[in-house]
């Protein structure tokens, strides 16, 4: 008999993820996918899932689940208490939960986005072949109370006999992030390279899976002619004509008309996604131009 | 032809018109490349988005540089009348900036013979061409968050409608009820590369 898990509450936000759907740019689809895509990795290997099962990704913590047949989970990413019917147990690593018991998140002091994955993965159904949670396309929906979410039956290997994961927390503090210039670096003025490179950047509250709107020195643009809308990446640093950077995420739209001026490593795209608002970003400049 | 870094897991190529544009696609579509994970094609650029663990920008560079383009033409996929209600809060704007009346804005747009050149930024959006040049207008200083589903929208050379409410920086100028996307349809978006369109102006 499959299990299930009862949503009780969903904290801030809790949508379901997995390694997206890319590929879809000529629907205008984005790639989607958790937003830290190393934590989440990590929590399907602890329980022995394939790496494109889908688990929770949970926003500022709060999550509270009710269990209906055994299932094994583990939690990463953002540092949150974890309770078994009120009985704390240890986060990155695999943990038995009985029938009927209540899971519960607390709430990270550092970090943003805590991940829960089931052994046999969360079985909602995908769509345009991911499970993926899409806030901006508005593929899927987020987590609310009372939903019953299945739990798949397919689990890929053994889970690994590791007591625990050692991994970096996420930082409080700033957050140092590479990137490289460009596509439209020759759209911005030397001043504006120099301010991205040299200054910091807060994340403000207006930022989601879509993009994190950073509020910091103007980035001045060198030329004023229009842009035409071209493709982007997560990672990029799109500057709209205030000068204020929106630093892109795993829903950022397909293409966009505002310049983008550096783009982050792809390594360092899940520690930006660890960022909190309120939290300083540093940008350090690699690659050509560094 | 330029080639534009776009950090380590993407290349941007850039070209002269849309016409290079479309052509370079449809070669790239055809003559894929082992580590490519997707193509976004636009007004003057092709977006190769790679798998960094497969492949390498500059591995995509030179295969690109080795691209012979084909024809563009995509066979006509028929035509879309859309109604549109002109009641968008930029109508005003859009006529300050073009120097036009609001009703000539109006009529120009629902003249005009329209096709969609490419798709992106939304699931069912599609980047329209082929409106009268007097139209092209800057996009809006200060995106807004939110963009109402249905928006009509003019930005540079192209129009636009916002199949769901997103952020969004293109002028508003009206508003459609069509649906422009939907998830369970086959195809779940109405509008393809090669779709005529007519907006036709109701209410």
């Amino acid at each position: 008999m499959a299990s299930e898990l009862e949503v009780v509450q969903t904290g801030v936000l809790t949508t379901v993820q997995d390694a997206g759907r890319p590929g879809l740019a000529r629907l205008g689809v984005s790639g989607s996918g958790a937003a830290d895509r190393e934590a989440y990795a990590l929590a399907n290997r602890l329980v022995g899932n394939g790496g494109g099962a889908a688990a929770f990704e949970v926003t500022l913590g709060g999550l509270r689940l009710t269990v209906r047949g055994r299932v094994t989970i583990a939690v990463t990413g953002a540092p949150t208490s974890l309770t078994l019917d009120g009985r704390a147990v240890g986060t990155h690593c695999a943990v038995q939960v009985s029938d009927g018991a209540e899971v519960a998140l607390g709430t990270p002091e550092v970090g943003l986005r805590t991940y829960l994955a089931v052994r046999g993965g969360v079985a909602v159904p995908p769509v345009l072949g991911s499970r993926s949670t899409d806030v901006l396309a508005g593929l899927g929906r987020p987590l609310q109370a009372g939903d019953v979410v299945p739990v798949g039956t397919a689990t890929e290997r053994e889970i690994p006999a590791v007591d625990v994961a050692p991994v970096p927390r996420p930082q409080g503090g700033d957050v140092e992030l590479r990137v490289e210039l460009g596509p439209r670096d020759e759209w911005f003025t030397t001043e504006a390279v120099r301010l991205l490179r040299e200054e910091p950047f807060t994340v403000s509250s207006d930022s989601n899976r879509v993009g994190m709107r950073l509020e910091g020195p103007t980035l001045t643009r060198s030329r004023d002619d229009e842009l035409p809308s071209e493709g982007t990446v997560p990672g990029a640093l799109q500057v709209p004509a205030d000068g204020q950077p929106v630093l892109f995420l795993a829903d950022h739209p397909v293409t966009g008309g505002y310049p983008v001026i550096a783009v982050l490593v792809n390594k360092d795209l899940s520690r930006a996604a660890q960022a909190r608002p309120g939290q300083r970003l540093r940008f350090r400049i690699v690659g050509k131009g560094s | 032809m330029r080639l534009l870094r776009c950090g380590d897991a993407a290349v941007l190529v850039e070209v002269e018109d849309l016409d290079q544009a479309m052509r370079l696609y449809a070669a790239a579509n055809q003559h894929p490349s082992p580590g490519v994970v997707d193509l976004v094609p636009a007004a003057r650029t092709l977006l190769i988005r790679i798998d960094p663990t497969a492949t390498t920008p500059q591995a995509v560079a030179d295969y690109v540089q080795g691209l012979r383009p084909v024809s563009g033409q995509r066979a006509d996929q028929g035509e879309s009348v859309l109604e549109v209600t002109y009641d968008g809060p930029d109508l005003g704007e859009v006529a300050r900036l073009t120097g036009l009346a609001e009703q000539e804005v109006v009529d120009l747009h629902s003249e005009g013979r329209w096709t969609v050149a490419f798709t992106g930024f939304a699931p069912g959006f599609g980047y329209l061409v082929g409106g009268d040049d007097r139209l092209n207008v800057a996009r809006r200083s200060q995106p807004r968050t939110k963009v109402p589903a249905g928006s009509v929208g003019l930005a540079g050379e192209f129009t636009g409608i916002y199949p769901r409410e997103s952020p969004g920086g293109w002028q508003l100028i009206g508003h459609t009820r069509a649906a422009l996307w939907d998830v369970d349809r086959d195809p779940p978006a109405l509008l393809v590369p090669g779709t005529r369109v007519r907006f036709e102006a109701v209410g």
